[in-house]
């Protein structure tokens, strides 16, 4: 069945459109010309002026792993965050830690830990999830590279852009 | 060759022939360049002015070295770049799109798919021939093709444009841009109508179908919409049919123009092309450097109406207090020159009113469309030309 | 009354609905039949029920009697409870009639948050590195009854950690919850008791004797009963978390009695094999050695392409079509053929077909012998002997056409072999035997003795990588199914089978589908009539054989 648009009714000077078109380019117009002018506040120019001090707190940059106060590479692998991340950006290997090691008691270690930055989003569900609070999406978030490769952070990457983190719970410690 | 020279006897001193060669070709080489580098830094100034007029700077990073002298001499270049940086942008673009990969996809018509581009933009580029785009340097006129039927040659020729939007449409086997190609069609042609009728009352006027002539009479009796501006001194025409043939020239001026639009294809009638319901119109399946074809043909097109409108309406390469140059002498060579710059500065305004407009309105409705340009710049063109008869009749 | 249940079934009201369950039901079985599963660590329907625990709280309810001994009616006509105001553990106690039962009362749940709690004080907080995370009853039982946050504020009980109690299994002490399924395991099962609780109160631990392994054929089991992660296996540990893995159900193929498993992978790796519950053939359990078998298809070395002896590249047509060739120029007198009980029936089925196309030359399998024990593991270590019997591959005692193949080579009448997926020297063949034969047309998953004299090596698919149906030494036929993909270019041996015999008759077979091979089958095969590979389904027919 054929609708029957009802169009509003113009006036003649509507009609003929020019007037219109005239109030349209005093709009456009306008707006050049200020801009010329300079009185235009325009958007940050991105190299040449950041906002890396304005970052929060909370910024969610690229994820990175981190070690704590005794160099421990805190991540256990326990692939939780491989298993949250939507777009599957993480690929974990796990390890074993021999029982004469250091840090033996906890036992189980990441071999392998990826990161394709090509794929992660940047939702930050994997720092969510962690239950041993060793990923981190921290403020760096100008990753370029010049080849796919450069893009897949391997865990030495990650620990590298991660670096100590202190004041977090210590649930490994000997005594608890 | 004898055999044509023959024939071209009576109509050319043989004797003359190589400097007519040469010339010529000097002359379509030179406007080339111009309009090329034109077109090029057309489709910049759209983005610049687009982003200007919306409040944002558009593209500024380009480094061209003109914004690097600027470093040089101790101006920090950031001063510069929001006005110079992006120059090197045109130059980015099309090394760009000559690297994109050259795709043609399976299920086309290859040869129409393959000569499509260039017959827009060779068609865009011919008609610039018969346009005076100056007066005349070391007695030479500077217009490629002096011939006596412009105006019909400008149509004839631009309407072929069209053939590589058809083409384009039909050999893509595809359905969107098939459908921009049909839309094209008969917008084009619709709005031929009233572009050829909207021109006629100014060769009634002068009396001749060519356009170095309309330019001379622009010259000695003032621009045609303002037709104060003469050569010699301003002076005010006496009579009044001098006075009332002002209406249907400016008539014709608004007439020429927004069919000038729609040929263009260009907002707000740029619905062979309308992203949102064709995808991209005709040009769907091009990329690369056929798609730059059809993309530089469209702002040839550009240009050419451009030249188009000045040399009709806006006095071509005069201006008040400038004087023809040609004669064969350093001032009047200079002159000549200054002339073809005086064109050029005309057309460029022209074309920053085309953006201008862009940038301003919204696209028309089909339907609307067609009904705009059959009842009434049909009609109003149609009217305009037997009022002039009746002005130039019976007004003294 | 009106409401009489029949003989031998009682009246039980779960929740408020009754039901009716026979005599002798535990409580728990009957809750989880109407459909209310009751928490549990300790009991485990076929071990016995000390119900230690204490997860599987519920609320009771006795019938009323009135003073007449005669059970007090509602007003709709059934008994009126009393109900017992504690809560009562329902895995060792039996349905009666009349009795009500509440499972998800608050003194219940109450109940079991406290248990819960009791359970976690000593806790260690393992789970990112406890390989029983993800199918753990702590933590599942945790989400439902669990406190988010701890009120112990003292000292956890430090317990041994990363034990080695077994070649197999690791013991984590500290995530032990004592619900001694493992010792109950090795005792009434396993017949080996080598698993006991050392210390008191709090230090209480799981321990093996002094000088013993937890070394039984079963131990892997004790794994799979552990409800939390102080159990695990050696083999897997740290390999793969559990919610990764894809589970395919499939059978074991090391021996004949073709034990009901779930293969574990992920993206075409598999990392375990855990049993899967038949009542008919292996109940819950399976054997380590089983278990563990399936390493060797993950191994480097595994057949890629199709090799043909002198030819620089072969893909599957050439080889298929060379092969061919060879046998076609030979008398049926001249060709013998090993296939093996380890084959498919489908796979089976086709090579007799060949053996038809080819005039039936002589042909056998060979037959793998171990020790039987008195719980899992079958003398025959072929996995389907029965089908190869049954499909006419193998001599009416299996391997006992093989000298006569083997003295045959060696006079130098046989002068081609063709072998499906077994290693010739296993037959009595040794290697100048093989080196004197014209063709020796080899299936196989890794390169073997036998595939260094092949002719035509034509790789194969392991167990974990294609579909068909075995038979059992009970004559269960059963079902195997694809967990990963084969490596490289290696097909399925049926694919292999077909491919030959078109290449060998140069026409269409008409088989593409293995469910069109099954079908053919079956109507050729009298035992199988009617069957179709998915009316096996997961647990397997019994054929009368
Ligand atoms: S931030 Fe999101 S997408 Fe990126 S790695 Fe973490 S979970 Fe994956
Ligand atoms: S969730 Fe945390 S501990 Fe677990 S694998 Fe990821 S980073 Fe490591
Ligand atoms: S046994 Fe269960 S609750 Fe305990 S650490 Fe392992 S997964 Fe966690
Ligand atoms: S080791 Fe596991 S099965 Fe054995 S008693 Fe402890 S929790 Fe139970
Ligand atoms: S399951 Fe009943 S007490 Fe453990």
């Amino acid at each position: 069945m054929a609708y029957k648009v009802s169009r509003p009714n113009l006036t003649f000077a509507e009609k003929i459109y020019l007037p219109s078109v005239l109030a349209g380019l005093r709009i456009t117009l306008g707006h050049l010309w200020r801009m010329l002018r300079g009185k235009t506040h325009v958007v940050m120019q991105y190299p040449e002026e950041k906002w890396d001090s304005h970052l929060p707190e909370y910024y969610r940059g690229a994820p990175t792993l981190v070690r704590d106060e005794h160099g421990r590479t805190r991540c256990v692998s326990c692939q939780l965050c491989e298993f949250i991340c939507p777009p599957r950006a993480i690929r974990i290997k796990p390890g074993e830690i021999p029982a004469g090691d250091k840090f033996g008691k906890v036992e189980k270690y990441p071999a392998e830990f990826d990161i394709d930055m090509l794929r992660c989003i940047y939702c930050g569900l994997c720092q969510e999830v962690c239950p041993e609070q060793a990923i981190f999406l921290q403020k760096q978030y100008a990753l370029t590279g010049t080849a796919r490769t450069q893009l897949m952070h391997n865990k030495e990457k990650l620990l590298e852009m991660g670096g100590i983190k202190t004041g977090l719970v210590n649930k490994w410690n000997e005594k608890k | 060759m004898n055999a044509i020279l023959q024939f071209l006897h009576p109509l050319i001193d043989p004797a003359s022939i190589p400097f007519l060669l040469w010339t010529t070709l000097a002359k379509s080489i030179g406007l080339l360049c111009i309009v090329l580098v034109m077109v090029s830094y057309t489709v910049y100034a759209e983005r610049r002015v687009s982003s200007l007029i919306q409040d944002r700077l558009g593209p500024n990073r380009t480094g061209f070295p003109l914004s690097l002298f600027g470093n040089l001499f101790g101006i920090k270049w950031r001063d510069w770049s929001p006005i110079l940086g992006g120059l090197g942008q045109p130059i980015a673009d099309a090394v760009k799109l000559l690297l994109k990969e050259e795709f043609t996809p399976a299920f086309v018509k290859k040869f129409y798919f393959w000569i499509a581009p260039g017959l827009g933009i060779g068609a865009a580029i011919v008609s610039l021939a018969v346009i005076p785009f100056g007066s005349k340097i070391w007695g030479v006129d500077m217009v490629i093709a002096n011939i006596d039927i412009g105006p019909l040659f400008v149509f004839a020729i631009s309407s072929l444009g069209v053939y590589g939007i058809v083409l384009a449409g039909w050999s893509s086997n595809s359905k969107y841009p098939f459908l921009g190609a049909v839309r094209s069609t008969s917008q084009l042609i619709s709005y031929e109508l009233s572009l050829g009728l909207s021109v006629v009352p100014l060769f009634m006027i002068v009396g001749k179908l060519n356009l170095v002539d309309l330019v001379s009479y622009q010259v000695q009796n003032g621009w045609m919409i303002l037709p104060g501006i003469t050569a010699a001194k301003p002076h005010l025409p006496g009579t009044l049919g001098s006075y009332l043939i002002i209406v249907p020239i400016l008539i014709s001026f608004i007439v020429f123009t927004i069919a000038m639009f729609a040929e263009t294809n260009r907002l707000p009638f740029d619905l062979p092309e309308g992203e949102t319901e064709l995808v991209g119109g005709y040009h769907t399946e091009y990329s690369s450097l056929k798609f730059a074809l059809f993309f530089l043909g469209e702002y040839t097109a550009m240009i050419t109406g451009s030249s188009f409108i000045v040399t009709l309406f806006l006095g071509a390469w005069h201006f008040p207090g400038i004087p023809e140059g040609g004669a064969p002498s350093l001032a009047g060579l200079l002159l000549g020159f200054v002339n073809i710059g005086v064109f050029f500065v005309k057309v460029i305004a022209f074309l920053l009113f085309f953006i201008a407009i862009r940038w301003t309105l919204p696209r028309f409705r089909y339907d609307q469309l067609m009904k705009l340009g059959w009842i009434y710049f049909f009609e109003i063109a149609l009217v305009n030309i037997f009022l002039t008869a009746l002005i130039l009749a019976f007004v003294p | 009354m009106s409401n009489e249940a029949p003989q031998n079934l009682v009246n039980v009201q779960i929740d408020g609905v009754w039901h009716q369950f026979p005599k002798g039901t535990r409580v728990i079985e009957a809750c989880s039949q109407a459909g209310k599963y009751v928490p549990r660590y300790c009991y485990h329907p076929r071990l016995s029920a000390p119900g230690n625990c204490r997860m599987c709280m519920v609320q009771l309810g006795m019938p009323k009697m009135g003073p007449d001994r005669k059970p007090e009616l509602g007003p709709d006509g059934k008994p009126v409870h009393n109900w017992i105001p504690r809560t009562n553990i329902s895995c060792a106690q039996d349905v009666s009639e009349g009795l009500a039962v509440r499972t998800d009362s608050d003194i219940v749940k109450e109940t079991r948050e406290g248990i819960l709690e009791f359970l976690l004080i000593n806790h260690p907080l393992d789970c990112p590195i406890c390989d029983q995370a993800g199918e753990c009853r702590l933590q599942e039982f945790s989400f439902d009854y669990g406190q988010a946050k701890s009120r112990f504020i003292e000292q956890k009980v430090k317990k041994p950690k990363r034990v080695e109690i077994g070649p197999r299994v690791t013991l984590d002490a500290e995530r032990c919850i004592l619900c001694t399924r493992c010792i109950r395991f090795m005792r009434e099962v396993a017949k080996d008791d080598v698993i006991g609780i050392v210390n008191r109160g709090s230090y209480n631990e799981i321990a093996v004797y002094p000088d013993r392994k937890l070394d039984s054929n079963y131990s892997l089991n004790t794994v799979d009963l552990c409800p939390v992660g102080a159990l695990t296996s050696s083999d897997f540990r740290f390999k793969m978390r559990t919610w990764f893995l894809k589970e395919t159900k499939s059978i074991c193929t090391s021996c004949a009695t073709g034990c009901n498993t779930i293969i574990g992978a992920r993206e075409n790796v598999v990392y375990r094999q855990t049993p899967r519950e038949n009542n008919d053939v292996n109940q819950s359990w399976m054997c380590d050695h089983g278990r563990l078998d399936f390493h060797y298809l993950q191994s480097a070395d595994r057949l890629l392409e199709p090799v043909v002896k002198g030819a620089p590249e072969a893909d599957w047509k050439a080889a298929l079509a060379s092969a061919a060739r060879a046998l076609k120029a030979l008398k049926p007198e001249e060709i013998a053929l090993i296939a093996s009980g380890r084959l498919t029936n489908e796979e089976l089925f086709l090579a007799a077909r060949l053996l038809k196309k080819l005039g039936n030359p002589i042909h056998d399998i060979i037959s793998h012998t171990g020790k039987a024990d008195d719980l899992l593991v079958a003398a025959d270590r072929n996995p389907n002997t029965a089908g190869a019997k049954l499909l006419g591959l193998s001599a009416t005692e299996p391997g006992s056409a093989l000298p006569v193949i083997a003295s045959g080579i060696r006079g130098g009448r046989i002068k081609a072999l063709i072998v499906l997926g077994e290693d010739a020297t296993d037959a009595g063949l040794i290697e100048a035997d093989l080196n004197k034969l014209q063709t020796l047309i080899v299936t196989s998953l890794l390169p073997n003795r036998t595939t260094g004299f092949a002719s035509h090596i034509l790789p194969a698919a392991g167990f974990t990588e294609k579909r068909g149906s075995m038979i059992n030494k009970t004559g269960r036929l059963q079902r195997l199914n694809r967990a990963v993909a084969a490596p490289g270019i290696a097909r399925d041996d049926w694919e292999i089978l077909v491919g030959l015999i078109e290449a060998l008759t140069e026409s269409v077979s008409g088989f593409t589908t293995i469910e069109e091979v099954f079908k053919a089958m079956s109507a050729e095969v009298p035992a199988l009539a009617g069957l179709s590979l998915s009316k096996i389904g997961d647990l397997g027919v019994q054929l009368s054989l």
